[in-house]
């Protein structure tokens, strides 16, 4: 079986966002790989254990994105693909990267049967490149799934929702979008570790793959970037219980501008 | 001159920052309580090949290098002195000895084992009246026609309740000379005449186990003699050159959990209407803790690279475990200081990295000796 795994290398989420001249600093920052696309590894690997094949790690970033990569493949995937977007001006947003790991996927050898993806990145939060490179591909996708068995190409899929289960019966080839609860990501043994140095890892220039500039070009564009206001200090109102509503109700229409 | 850890190093350490936050500090407070012994996380490394880590794959080990070794056991003994110590006297008095002098069929049998998890290991050296002057072992083997027998004792012996075999030092005589001399053995610890104990009162490392051992004439077959017979004396000098790497890596570790509970802690603490870390003395303080640990850290890494390089390390593994050792008792006295009267209290947890500091300074050699050797490798 092939097994694809789309990754995105993300802030540690330890980390202090800083902004400088409007843009998130990445000034001596960690990254991680993206802990949602962490379970889509973890799961490919326990499927792989089950039915065999071949795990590829696939992501578009900027050159330390090999790091992310490389940690996958330590965990115990096979092979990676990086697709280099340094030297790219434009933003790119879900619209262009889902355009791009559909480009990136024609150009592999292989055709896979379970594509698997974080159901959203921890930075940007938008949850749509699964399901957007589901629609190119012309394949099934379910999202937010919290198990998965496969039998022959028949896969059974649970999924949560709002505390409920949801059981949905489909087939291969899929695309799954991993949530909390499916697996506990393993830890990277020594060996593996060693190894991953020795897996292949391929790299694309967005030049590399057929694919015009037009078609990866952002559908959205990012006006401003800003911190959540710092909190203040809770007030407590005084007088009677008549005056605190009067000063409570004038609080939040005139200052807060909530009503 | 390149300061960058490998890729394999950082994802070695990235690794043992997760595995220690997520392993082994939770029951590190209770563990220095109840003395437990931290079997848990022994199993839970050995799964993924930790206990073998610098030895090579085809004896189980997991094939890093001395700096992996070293972070490892850096990032355990940021949260709990107890396992470094036990991680690092299985790998650098456990197992380095059986693979720099045992022989194929020796490391076969006693390494991989080692490497795998199936014992710790241990190394017998120090006695009651042989501490600091470890050549002056009293324990003796005598070789009879078709087996050693042994008869002595052995003191503060690191993990031995817990290994199946332990490699430790007997005089011995020459048979051309009749000299004394020292061997060293591998000792089956489930034999007759050896018994083992772990009785100590210890002042920290409460949950690591450190024992007495006793030999009452045990026997053991001809080919457990562990490298030359004679030559126990140079072995046992350079085993504990790489086990000072290890100890100066725990202190390192010690130190640097202490430093980050105590910054954390002036930020949180108001006094005088303030946050104590807005207070130039605090300041002072924690910038010399900082200091201090990076300047440990960088020397016990070089000695770790001299050893990955096969260059001579002697001296810088003496100046690496001598130096960060008392970075680690001032970094864990001024960590109780910062938090005034409840660093003297255990839930604070920085008396207990007070304590566990101390043996930094005394094991594999005290700072004494360690003066002694520098003394000697710049030509006193
Ligand atoms: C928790 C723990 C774990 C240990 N684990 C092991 C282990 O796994 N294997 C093992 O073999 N040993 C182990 N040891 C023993 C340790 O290595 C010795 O305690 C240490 O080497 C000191 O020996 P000693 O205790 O006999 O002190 P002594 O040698 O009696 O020293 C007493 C004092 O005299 C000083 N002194 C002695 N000689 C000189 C000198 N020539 N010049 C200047 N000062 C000197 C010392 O520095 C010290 O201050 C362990 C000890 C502890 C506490």
């Amino acid at each position: 079986m092939n097994f694809l795994v789309c990754l995105k290398q993300t802030f540690d989420t330890e980390e202090k966002i800083v902004l400088k001249n409007g843009e998130i600093s990445e000034e001596a920052v960690e990254f991680i790989i993206n802990p949602y696309d962490e379970y889509a590894v973890e799961e490919a690997i326990r499927l792989k254990e089950l039915h065999g094949g071949e795990i590829t790690i696939l992501t578009i970033g900027p050159d330390r994105a090999e790091q992310a990569l490389r940690s996958a493949l330590a965990m115990g995937a096979d092979k990676a693909v990086l697709v280099e977007t340094e030297d790219l001006e434009d933003e790119l947003d879900e619209h262009s990267i889902s355009q791009l790991l559909y480009a990136a996927i024609q150009e592999q050898e292989d055709n896979y049967d379970l594509i698997l993806c974080g159901y959203m990145a921890v930075d940007d939060g938008s949850a749509q490149v699964g399901p957007r490179l589901a629609q190119y591909l012309q394949i099934p996708h379910v999202s937010t799934i919290t198990k998965i068995t496969i039998a022959g190409n028949e896969v059974s899929l649970e999924k949560d929702i709002e505390g409920d289960v949801e059981h949905i019966q489909t087939h291969l080839p899929l695309l799954v979008t991993t949530q909390q609860g499916l697996n506990d990501p393993r830890y990277p043994t020594i060996p593996g570790i060693m190894k991953a140095k020795r897996k292949p890892l391929t790299r694309f220039e967005i030049d590399d793959l057929s694919i015009s500039e037009q078609s990866i070009s952002a559908k959205t564009a990012q006006k401003e970037v800003f911190l959540p206001p710092q909190k203040q200090a809770g007030q407590i109102l005084k007088g009677s219980i008549k005056e605190q509503v009067t000063s409570l109700v004038e609080k939040l229409h005139k200052d807060a501008k909530v009503i | 001159m390149n300061f960058e850890l490998t890729k394999e190093q950082s994802m070695i350490q990235k690794l043992m920052r997760e595995f220690s936050e997520e392993e082994v500090k939770p029951g590190a407070d209770q563990r220095d309580q109840t003395g437990e012994f931290p079997h848990d996380i022994i199993r839970k490394m050995a799964k993924l090949s930790l206990m073998g880590l610098n030895f090579p794959e085809s004896y189980g080990g997991g094939g890093a290098d001395t700096i992996s070794f070293a972070i490892a056991v850096e990032e355990l003994s940021r949260v709990c002195a107890s396992t470094g110590i036990t991680y690092s006297a299985h790998i650098s008095l456990g197992c380095a000895p059986i693979y720099l002098f045992g022989t194929e069929e020796q490391r076969k049998r006693y390494l991989i084992p080692l490497c795998t998890g199936d014992s710790l290991g241990a190394f017998g050296l120090t006695e009651p009246n042989a501490g600091s002057d470890a050549a002056g072992t009293q324990t003796t083997a005598v070789e009879n026609e078709d087996n050693w027998s042994i008869q002595g004792s052995k003191c503060f012996i690191t993990n031995a309740s817990h290994a199946k075999f332990l490699s430790l030092t007997a005089s011995t005589h020459s048979k051309t000379n009749n000299q004394r001399q020292i061997t060293a053995f591998i000792v089956p610890t489930g034999i007759a005449g050896v018994s083992i104990q772990s009785n100590y009162n210890k002042l920290g490392l409460k949950s690591s186990n450190t024992t007495e051992i006793y030999l009452e004439q045990v026997k053991i077959p001809k080919d457990n003699v562990l490298g030359e017979i004679g030559n126990g004396f140079k072995q046992f000098l350079v085993t504990l050159d790489g086990g000072r790497i290890g100890i100066g890596a725990m202190a390192v570790g010690i130190a640097q959990g202490a430093y980050e509970l105590a910054l954390q802690y002036a930020k949180e603490r108001v006094q005088f209407g303030k946050s104590i870390s807005k207070l130039q003395v605090i300041q002072h303080k924690l910038a010399d803790m900082a200091m201090e640990i990076e300047l440990a850290r960088t020397y016990v890494y070089k000695a770790a690279w001299l050893k990955d390089q096969d260059k001579k390390f002697t001296k810088e593994a003496s100046i690496c475990k001598l130096f960060a050792s008392e970075v680690a008792r001032r970094v864990c006295n001024q960590a109780i200081q910062i938090h005034g009267g409840w660093g003297y209290i255990h839930d604070y947890k920085v008396e207990r990295y007070f304590r566990d500091a101390k043996l930094t300074e005394i094991g594999e050699g005290t700072s004494e000796i360690q003066r002694n050797i520098i003394a000697r490798e710049i030509g006193c």
